[in-house]
């Protein structure tokens, strides 16, 4: 146990994974009640193009890949609002255009060294300590603002008609959860990788709404969903020496049928 | 004009008043010179088939869809922020998510979120408000209880205790029978004349079912592109029209030449 420990990119990937947990399972609590689960996959995927910027551009691929994803995730959300498509067809359009971008940043970047197989199945080796100030102060503000605006948000998911009548900001709102779901995919890619980062958007709030109808537990088990799925894929992936974000995921699934066989017995 | 016009019989409030309003999306109208009153403490009922332009005039009423032309005035202004706390809305309960997790006093405490204000959180001073509306629907028993298990009648009693919770002048109602088996719908009818008489509210509400309309509505507007008929429920219609309205469903068909022949009539009483 404490051999595992004595690595600083172990600690480091605990601490990540300890940071980010909350973030994600409240973050998917929403995603859940508004059934965006799709959203998430296609911010991740759109956070690729960012990151080949980066590269390209010799600075850093977090910054670029945070302002790629908070575009797209922004921009689907308007298009769902405003144009003649559904949010479906907007994801499909922009993911795409985002990675394909991706693709062409790479092939004029001339850096032949960099890890991108990292960047897209999530390699904690890479996890700085740059990167853990970075995750949490971006996690911090998004706990944060999310916390400020939780009844209104909570509002505005389950009846958004009322809430606009009611006076709720309801374009504010969309456009601010897009904006934290955007924020919350890219701080997470270095410890599960592009591909996988959406499960953790949407499997922890899954889980915990199959064993209770109320909010707080709900976002109290994503919570707990999150951090077992974490900290028990790190070390798994650590004694069985396997891929870790692939481990996180696959863990979150497990717990996810445990509770909805609990869930099925309990009806 | 004055800001309160009255009525000249029973000196009544006009709290909703539309005057040539025109409507239209994509190029096309689908309203029509509307010109509309709902008082102080009435319930008004506006009938027309599914593509007539309820769901539109109802948007128009709580200031969500700008009209082309003409003046919407509610308690004697333009709608605004302002005016859209003292509008109460009950949409279709079937657009609500029979999963989401909340109970039955969250969804009466949402009502009064834009009274609590950005950033705050609702205290014990909107919980005892959320309960007594609770109490006057009759579902203090329920508080606790989730949303998604309550039946559909018990469901559209809570949106009603959420929509009157910030004690609004005027609540809108739309489709209130959808979902709703036909004893529910008697009971929701006398919740909503018991608040109507203890609030002094005025309601409108839209529904393609002229029978629950007419038999519930102080007044009714019949709409169809147009207002074909405002008035009184019973001189729309002739004796045997109304056997058939309460009978059996109404063919949407039948219903137009009726709005169109209480247009004449109305034009003949003017």
């Amino acid at each position: 146990m404490i051999e595992i420990f004595s690595f600083e990119f172990m600690r480091n990937a605990f601490m990540a994974g300890i940071m980010l947990s909350p973030v994600l399972a409240v973050v998917s609590f929403f995603v859940v009640l508004r059934r965006l689960s799709f959203v998430g996959v296609g911010v991740a995927h759109s956070a690729f193009g960012g990151i080949a910027l980066g590269i390209l551009l010799g600075i850093s691929p977090t910054l670029t890949a945070i302002a790629f994803a908070i575009a797209v995730s922004n921009a689907i959300g308007y298009t769902g609002r405003h144009g003649k498509l559904n949010s479906d067809t907007a994801i499909g359009i922009f993911f795409a255009f985002a990675m394909a971008l991706g693709i062409i940043f790479i092939g004029m970047s001339d850096q032949y060294n960099v890890d991108l197989f990292g960047y897209l199945f999530g390699n904690i080796l890479a996890i700085t300590g740059e990167d853990l100030i970075i995750i949490a102060l971006l996690g911090g503000l998004v706990l944060i603002s999310i916390f400020l605006v939780f009844k209104e948000l909570l509002f505005v998911s389950f009846d958004r008609e009322v809430a606009l009548v009611s006076g709720m900001p309801v374009a504010f709102l969309d456009h601010f959860f897009f904006t934290i779901l955007g924020v919350s995919v890219v701080i997470s890619i270095k410890i599960i990788g592009i591909i996988l980062v959406s499960a953790l958007l949407v499997i922890p709030g899954a889980a915990a709404s199959q064993i209770t109808d109320r909010y707080i537990p709900m976002i109290a088990i994503a919570i707990a969903v999150a951090l077992i799925s974490t900290v028990g894929g790190l070390f798994f992936s650590y004694y069985a020496d396997i891929a870790s974000g692939a481990t996180i995921v696959i863990l979150s699934c497990f717990i996810f049928f445990i509770l909805f066989i609990i869930g099925r017995c309990r009806k | 004009m004055k800001e309160h016009e009255t009525d000249i019989g029973n000196k009544k409030a006009v709290y909703a008043e539309l005057q040539d309003v025109w409507v239209s999306y994509y190029n096309k109208w689908v309203l029509k010179s509307i010109c509309l009153k709902c008082y102080q403490g009435e319930i008004l009922g506006i009938v027309g088939p599914n593509g007539g332009g309820k769901s539109t005039l109802l948007k128009v009423i709580m200031g969500l869809v700008r009209p082309q032309k003409g003046v919407v005035k509610l308690f004697g202004h333009r709608p605004d922020k302002h005016t859209r706390l003292e509008v109460g809305y009950l949409p279709q309960i079937s657009k609500a998510d029979r999963s989401f997790p909340v109970t039955a006093l969250d969804v009466v405490l949402m009502g009064l979120y834009s009274r609590v204000g950005f950033l705050k959180r609702p205290g014990n001073k909107s919980r005892k408000v959320a309960m007594e509306m609770l109490d006057r629907i009759n579902m203090a028993e329920y508080a606790e209880k989730s949303f998604g298990i309550l039946s559909g009648g018990q469901q559209q009693r809570v949106h009603i205790a959420r929509a009157l919770a910030s004690k609004p002048k005027l609540l809108v109602l739309d489709e209130p029978s959808t979902g709703v088996d036909s004893v529910a719908q008697e009971d929701f009818y006398e919740l909503l004349a018991k608040f109507r008489d203890e609030m002094n509210i005025s309601v409108i509400m839209v529904s393609h079912d002229i029978g629950v309309i007419t038999a519930h509505a102080d007044r009714i507007a019949c709409l169809n592109l147009q207002i074909h008929y405002h008035g009184e429920p019973d001189s729309c219609f002739e004796p045997e029209i109304m056997q058939k309205v309460y009978g059996k469903n109404l063919n949407i068909m039948v219903h137009d030449s009726r709005c169109a022949t209480c247009l004449k009539k109305h034009e003949h009483n003017d």
